[in-house]
C-alpha cells in the first residue's frame, strides 16, 4: 500500500500546551481520509504543520514515501498539497479567474495573461463537473461556488494532496450533496484527500478512513464503512454522547412575541423581509428554517434593533417595541445569541471577565457612580465560568481572542440565559462548534423552553431545527412559506417548503 | 501580556531612533557624544564638557517643553481608544489658547478664580472644537481626520482674529494677561533657577489621573474602549455608540484645550499671533503612538519628545545641527509604525534563541 501522506509520531509543543502528542495519520493513495476531533482537539494544528505554517516539535513527515521538510506554504505547494481553508481566502472584487491566479499569473509580453488562465480553469471545471464561470466576479456568486473556486486554485497549481478544512460548514445541504460528488470525483482522477470536520454523517457518506484526535492525543484510526457514527462520536468525546436531543413534549403559554405584517429591508435596499407574521409563545421552541439568504438576516436584526423596520408591528409580551432602542429591549426582557459572534456577540478584545457584562455594565452592581466594581464583576464571572464550563487559558481574565470559539459560543449563552430573558433570540448557535459543546448547548436552549421562556431558533442548518423546534415556519424569498409542528414533518418536506418547490400557505 | 509587547517595542523603536540619530552623526563627520551632551544638558543643565553641577532652570524649561505634548498625546490617544483619529489637536490647542487669553483679558480680576476660569475657557474651546467632528462622525459619518484637519485651519485663523480685536493688542501678540489670570508662579520659578514652570504641571498630572480613571476605571470608559475595540459589537450590546463618539472627541479637544491654556497662561503670559501651525498636535500623535496609548506612557513618551526639543538649541551650540531632534523623533515614529515589523523580527530572534537553548546540551562536542 502506498501512502501520499504519513504524519508520523508528530508532537507539537506550545508554550504551556501540548497541541499534538505522537499523532499518526497516515493518508492512503487515492482515498478520502476524514480527521475528527472536537474543537482545540489539535487537528488545525497538525494541518498547519503539514501545510508548513508550524514546525513539529518532534516526528517526520513523509510524502509520497520520501520524507520531507516543509519549512513553509510554498514547499507544501511544491509538494503538491493544497488546502481549502474554512474562511475562503479570496479577493472580492476580482474574478474568479484573477482570485486563481493570483502569486502566479501566467504572463504573455509582461502582461498577466488572462485568457490562457481561464481556458485552463475551465478545463478543470469540467473535468470535475465543477460548473465554475472562469470570468464570475466572487461577490456576485453563492458560497458554495466560491468554495469550488478554492478547490480549482488547488487544482491548478497541481495539487494531488488536498486538505479540505471543514468544508460543509458554510453550505446548505444542496451544495454539500454536490461537494461530496465533488470529492468523489477527484478521488477517481487520482487525488487523495485528507477532511477535518466534526459532522460523522458526512464521514460516513464519502470517507475511507477516519482518525480521532482528543485533546491532542491521537486516539485511533478507524474503517469508516465498519464503524458506526455512534462509535466515532465516543472516540472523539471519550464518553457516551447523546445524539437524538431530549425534550419533553410541547406546552405553549402566552404569546411572548409577535410580529405583524413585518417589512424590512436589506443592506442593498431592497424588501428582505415581506409581510412576514409570526407568533412565538412562552415554554415553545420556534424555528426558523430556510436557506441562507431568504430574510433571516432581516428578521433577526429587526427584532434585535440593529436595523429599522420599513413597515409593520414588533410586539413583545403585548407592547410595541418597532421602534424601540436595542438596549430598552434587551431590558424589556430581550436575549440575543447573534449569528456573528466576532462582529456582534463579542469585544475580542476583552477579557472574558469584561464580555460577560456588556448589556449591564454602567448599571449596579457592576457600576457604581459610574465607577467598574471590579470585585462584583470578578464574582460574577467567576460564577458564570463554573455554571456554563466555559474554559480558557487565564480563566475571567483570559483575552476573548484567545479564547476557542465554542467557549467563546459558550460565553456568549452564559452571558444571555443567567440574564433570564423571556424571549431568547438564537441566530445559528452551534456553527463550527463540535459534538460535544452542541450537545450542551442544545440542552440549556430545552431547558429554558422548559422554564417557560420563548425561544426563537434561527438555524441553517436542518437538523438542528427539526431537532430543537416544537414548530417551525420556513422562509423562502422573504415570504412565510409554511408553517408546521416540527412532529409532523421532516427533512424532505421542509426541503420542499425551503427551496420554494411547493408552496406553504401565507397565514393560518 | 500586551502591555509588556507594547513596552518592548516603544523601547526598541526609541533605541532604533538614536542609533539612527548617531549614524547620521557619524555619516556627517560629527561627534555622536554631543548628541548625548545635549541630551543630558537639556535634561539636567549638567555640563559634560566643562563640568559643573546641575542647572534647575533646565529641569524647569524640559518640563515646560513636555508639558503641552504630554497633554496633546492624551488627546489623541484618548479619541484613538474610542477608534477615532484626532488629528484636530493643533486646532483644539490653539482655540483653547485663544480662549482662555481673551478670559484673562477680558474677566475681572479676582484671585484664584480669574485664573481657574481663564483655564476653563481654555478646556471649554478645545472641547468645543472636538464637539463639530464628533458630532458630524456620528450624524452624518463624515470621516473625522478630513473635519478635524480643517478646523486646524478654521482654529488657527479665528485665534489670530481673536487676539487682534482684545483691547492692548498689536498684530503680532495681545498685551500682558493681569497677573490673576497667570499660572507663573514665584514658587516654582525661584525653585528652578527662574525657568518658566509654572502651576499647569498640577493641571497637566490631573489631565493623566482623569485619563487612566475614566479609561480604565468608570463605566464611560469601559464603553468607550468597547466601541473603539468593536463598534458594531457594542451598538449590538445595546450602548449608545454614537453619543460615545461625540463625548470622546470632546474629551480629546478639552485635553487639547488646557494645553492650549497652559501654553497662553503659563509659558508665554500674552496671546501669539502665529503664522503656521507650532506642530503640537502632530507631536501629540507621536506621543500617543509611542506611549501605546496607555497614561503611563503617554507621559514618559512626552518627556522624551519635550527632551529632544530643549535640546535642539544645545545641540547647535555645539556645532550639531538641530535638525538632528526631528530626525530622531520622526525615526522613533517611524519605528513604531513599524511595530509588526520589528514584532515578527522580535518573534524571530526568540526563535533563534530557542534553538541555541535547545541545541547547546548537544553542542559540547563542536565547541
Amino acid at each position: 500500500m502506498t501512502y501520499a501522506v504519513e504524519l508520523l509520531n508528530i508532537t507539537k509543543d506550545f508554550p504551556g500546551i501540548r497541541a499534538n502528542d505522537n499523532v499518526t495519520v497516515r493518508l492512503k493513495q487515492g482515498s478520502i481520509h476524514a480527521l475528527l476531533g472536537e474543537n482545540g482537539a489539535g487537528k488545525s494544528t497538525l494541518m498547519s504543520i503539514l501545510f508548513g505554517l508550524y514546525q513539529p516539535t518532534s516526528g517526520t513527515i513523509k510524502v509520497n514515501g520520501k520524507e520531507v521538510k516543509i519549512n513553509d506554504p510554498n514547499d507544501a505547494t511544491q509538494l503538491g498539497i493544497g488546502m481549502v481553508h474554512q474562511h475562503f481566502k479570496l479577493v472580492e472584487c476580482f474574478t474568479v479567474t484573477e482570485n486563481i491566479i493570483l502569486g502566479m499569473e501566467p504572463t504573455k509580453f509582461g502582461m498577466v495573461d488572462i485568457k490562457s488562465a481561464a481556458k485552463k480553469i475551465e478545463e478543470f471545471s469540467k473535468m470535475y463537473g465543477l460548473n465554475v464561470d472562469p470570468y464570475a466576479k466572487i461577490s456576485d456568486i453563492t458560497v458554495g461556488m466560491q468554495q469550488r473556486v478554492e478547490i480549482l486554485k488547488m487544482l491548478y497549481r497541481n495539487a494531488n494532496i488536498l486538505i479540505f478544512d471543514e468544508p460543509t460548514a458554510v453550505l446548505t445541504p444542496q451544495e454539500i450533496e454536490d461537494l461530496m460528488e465533488i470529492m468523489q470525483k477527484l478521488i477517481k482522477e487520482g487525488k487523495s484527500i485528507l477532511l477535518i470536520t466534526h459532522k460523522l454523517n458526512e464521514i460516513k457518506q464519502v470517507a475511507d478512513e477516519c482518525s480521532v484526535l482528543r485533546r491532542g492525543k491521537y486516539i485511533g484510526t478507524v474503517n469508516v464503512a465498519e464503524t458506526s457514527t455512534q462509535q466515532m462520536a465516543e472516540m472523539m468525546v471519550g464518553r457516551e454522547v447523546n445524539f437524538k436531543v431530549e425534550k419533553g413534549p410541547h406546552a405553549p403559554g402566552e404569546v411572548v412575541l409577535e410580529t405583524r405584517h413585518l417589512n424590512v429591508k436589506n443592506s442593498k435596499g431592497v424588501l428582505g423581509l415581506k409581510d412576514f407574521n409570526l407568533s412565538v409563545r412562552a415554554g415553545e421552541i420556534v424555528g426558523i428554517a430556510g436557506i441562507d439568504g431568504n430574510g433571516q438576516e432581516e428578521l433577526v436584526h429587526a427584532l434585535s434593533g440593529l436595523t429599522s423596520v420599513e413597515s409593520g408591528e414588533i410586539l413583545l409580551k403585548g407592547e410595541n417595541i418597532t421602534h424601540t432602542s436595542i438596549r430598552d429591549r434587551f431590558d424589556k426582557g430581550m436575549g440575543h445569541i447573534p449569528e456573528d459572534r466576532h462582529k456582534h456577540g463579542l469585544i475580542l478584545d476583552f477579557h472574558l471577565k469584561e464580555n460577560f457584562i456588556i448589556h449591564e455594565y454602567d448599571r449596579k452592581p457592576y457600576c457604581k457612580n459610574m465607577i467598574m466594581q471590579q470585585d462584583v464583576m470578578d464574582a460574577y464571572a467567576d460564577k458564570l465560568i463554573e455554571e456554563f464550563d466555559v474554559r480558557s487559558g487565564e480563566g475571567k481574565d483570559s483575552l476573548t481572542r484567545s479564547m476557542s470559539g465554542g467557549n467563546q459560543q459558550k460565553a456568549i449563552i452564559a452571558r444571555e440565559i443567567e440574564r433570564s430573558p423571556d424571549l431568547l433570540l438564537v441566530v445559528q448557535p452551534t456553527r463550527g462548534l463540535d459534538v460535544g459543546a452542541i450537545e450542551y448547548i442544545h440542552k440549556r436552549i430545552i431547558a429554558e423552553r422548559d422554564a417557560g421562556k420563548a425561544v426563537l431558533l434561527v438555524s441553517f442548518e436542518l437538523d438542528e431545527v427539526l431537532d430543537l423546534s416544537d414548530r417551525i415556519v420556513v422562509l423562502f424569498d422573504g415570504h412565510k412559506n409554511g408553517e408546521m409542528l416540527a412532529k409532523d414533518t421532516d427533512d424532505k418536506e421542509l426541503g420542499l417548503y425551503m427551496s420554494g418547490s411547493k408552496k406553504g400557505s401565507e397565514d393560518e | 501580556m500586551k502591555n509588556k509587547d507594547a513596552l518592548k517595542i516603544s523601547l526598541l523603536a526609541i533605541l532604533f531612533g538614536v542609533l539612527l540619530g548617531v549614524v547620521i552623526l557619524l555619516l556627517t563627520g560629527r561627534d555622536p557624544f554631543y548628541l548625548f551632551y545635549g541630551l543630558v544638558r537639556g535634561a539636567s543643565g549638567l555640563d559634560l564638557i566643562k563640568g559643573g553641577s546641575i542647572n534647575p532652570r533646565y529641569i524647569g524649561e524640559f518640563i515646560v517643553a513636555s508639558m503641552p505634548i504630554i497633554l496633546t498625546g492624551l488627546s489623541v490617544a484618548f479619541a484613538y481608544r474610542t477608534g477615532l483619529f484626532n488629528i484636530g489637536a493643533e486646532g483644539q490647542l490653539m482655540v483653547g489658547a485663544c480662549a482662555s487669553i481673551a478670559t484673562a483679558v477680558l474677566f475681572p480680576q479676582i484671585p484664584v478664580v480669574h485664573m481657574l476660569v481663564s483655564v476653563l475657557a481654555g478646556i471649554l474651546a478645545g472641547a468645543a472644537w472636538g464637539f463639530l467632528p464628533g458630532i458630524l462622525k456620528s450624524k452624518f459619518n463624515l470621516h473625522e481626520v478630513v473635519i478635524c484637519i480643517m478646523m486646524n485651519y478654521i482654529g488657527m485663523y479665528l485665534a489670530n482674529y481673536v487676539y487682534v480685536q482684545l483691547p492692548g493688542s498689536d498684530t503680532s501678540r495681545t498685551a500682558l494677561i493681569p497677573e490673576s489670570a497667570s499660572l507663573s508662579n514665584s514658587f516654582f520659578e525661584s525653585l528652578t533657577n527662574h525657568s518658566r514652570l509654572n502651576l499647569g504641571i498640577f493641571f497637566v498630572i490631573l489631565a493623566v489621573l482623569a485619563y487612566w480613571f475614566i479609561i480604565e476605571k468608570t463605566s464611560f470608559g469601559y464603553g468607550l474602549r468597547a466601541t473603539g475595540f468593536n463598534k458594531e459589537g457594542a451598538r449590538y450590546a445595546g450602548m449608545k455608540v454614537e453619543r460615545n463618539i461625540v463625548y470622546s472627541m470632546m474629551i480629546a479637544g478639552a485635553m487639547a484645550g488646557l494645553a492650549g491654556a497652559i501654553i497662553s497662561l503659563g509659558t508665554f503670559n500674552y496671546g501669539r499671533v502665529l503664522s503656521s501651525f507650532e506642530n503640537y498636535g502632530f507631536d501629540g500623535i507621536a506621543v500617543a503612538l509611542t506611549g501605546a496609548c496607555n497614561a503611563i506612557g503617554v507621559v514618559l513618551a512626552g518627556l522624551l519628545f519635550g527632551l529632544l526639543k530643549v535640546a535642539q538649541p544645545i545641540l547647535q551650540s555645539v556645532g550639531i545641527p538641530k535638525e538632528i531632534g526631528e530626525i530622531i523623533s520622526a525615526a522613533i515614529v517611524l519605528f513604531v509604525a513599524m511595530q509588526y515589523g520589528i514584532r515578527i523580527i522580535l518573534n524571530k530572534l526568540s526563535k533563534l534563541r530557542h534553538k541555541k537553548d535547545a541545541k547547546e546540551p548537544k553542542g559540547e562536542k563542536s565547541v
